[in-house]
């Protein structure tokens, strides 16, 4: 099967590229070695299918694959949560700055009108 | 008694400049101005306006809860709602604010369908809209009024002090049903005009937009 030489040159691709961001600190070693756990498992799960197909059955899902692919959408429904109630906080604290800023340069033109004034 | 006129303004050059020469003798005028492209800044200033400006587009919400702020600061007694576009009557403001006055209620509300005046009438899908709202919100927030969506409001220093606007944008006018109701404020509503002309209807919200508001309402009391 080609896709499993793919997926493994494709893993292998994403493990270096992890390695090079942690180099340069754009990621901390929790999220590297939780990140190349992962793709360790999907180049096991590609080249080993047999052990995926067991697992997958003993949760009572057919395929591997089947049961690869179910379990990526819920991750992947979990993260778009997480993401979404990122952003709503990034919303709430963009509007905080954006208040005092307003406030803030309120305050400095009455100060300066009131000192023209005296 | 110190009463605040809040106007939150978002490129309203072609009204804003009538609508605070009309309110400034019933209190001091804050012009909230949300990022406007326009000269609504300059024109608020020159109708001797006080001016707030958001550096970056907050929504109507955002801007009404700065300038209340900015009123709080400023020993505010009693805090009015006003719309920049010209749909609400200036006249009607002593009417508004008179229950507060006289220590009767903490919030008033403004209410189009309370008034008998039927010069200007208000579109029919806008109308529609607008009843299924009030039946929606009697459900979801338990506050009975005429008029969920308007922007005609008074508040007294209590109730401003209490009621934090946290949604941005339009469905800030739900929030703070909610929030009276969540504070145990007094309320009554008060008939008001509503001026339906072809600028106002044109800036003013797609009626469809409280598919928006929908989601923002539940957006926020999901993700927070």
């Amino acid at each position: 099967m080609l896709i499993k030489y793919i997926i493994t040159i494709f893993a292998l691709f994403v493990i270096y590229r992890a390695g090079v961001r942690l180099k340069n600190k754009d990621i901390s070693k929790g999220e590297y070695f939780l990140w190349i756990f992962f793709w360790l498992l999907v180049i096991i799960a590609t080249l080993i299918p047999k052990n995926l197909d067991q697992i997958a059955q003993f949760v009572g899902v057919e395929r591997g694959a089947d049961l690869a692919v179910y379990l990526s959408i819920i991750v992947i429904f979990y993260l778009i949560f997480k993401i979404l109630v990122r952003l709503e906080k990034n919303d709430r604290e963009i509007t905080t700055v954006v208040r005092k800023i307003a406030l803030n340069n309120k305050e400095e033109n009455n100060e300066k009108s009131s000192r023209r004034n005296d | 008694m110190n009463i605040f006129i809040i106007i939150p303004a978002y490129n309203e050059e072609k009204m804003i400049e009538s609508v605070v020469n009309e309110v400034k003798k019933f209190g001091r005028v804050v012009v909230v101005n949300d990022d406007s492209s326009d000269s609504t800044n300059e024109i608020a200033q020159e109708a001797g306006a006080a001016v707030l400006s958001h550096i970056v587009n907050r929504g109507q919400g955002a801007a009404l809860q700065t300038g209340m702020n900015y009123a709080l600061e400023n020993n505010a007694d009693v805090v009015i709602h006003f719309d920049a576009d010209g749909q609400h009557c200036a006249q009607d403001i002593e009417r508004l604010i008179e229950p507060i006055l006289l220590d009767e209620v903490d919030v008033v509300l403004g209410s189009r369908f309370l008034c008998k005046i039927t010069n200007y009438k208000i579109p029919f899908l806008r109308y529609l809209i607008l009843k299924v709202g009030v039946v929606f919100t009697r459900f979801i927030s338990g506050i009975n009024v005429t008029d969920t969506h308007n922007g005609f409001r008074a508040l007294s220093r209590k109730a401003a002090e209490k009621i934090q606007i946290s949604q941005d944008r339009m469905a800030h006018a739900s929030e703070i049903l909610d929030e009276v109701v969540k504070n145990n404020l007094t309320y009554k509503e008060v008939a008001v005009q509503v001026k339906y002309t072809s600028y106002s209807k044109k800036k003013g919200q797609n009626s469809l937009n409280f598919i928006n508001i929908l989601k923002e309402l539940i957006t926020g009391k999901v993700l927070r």
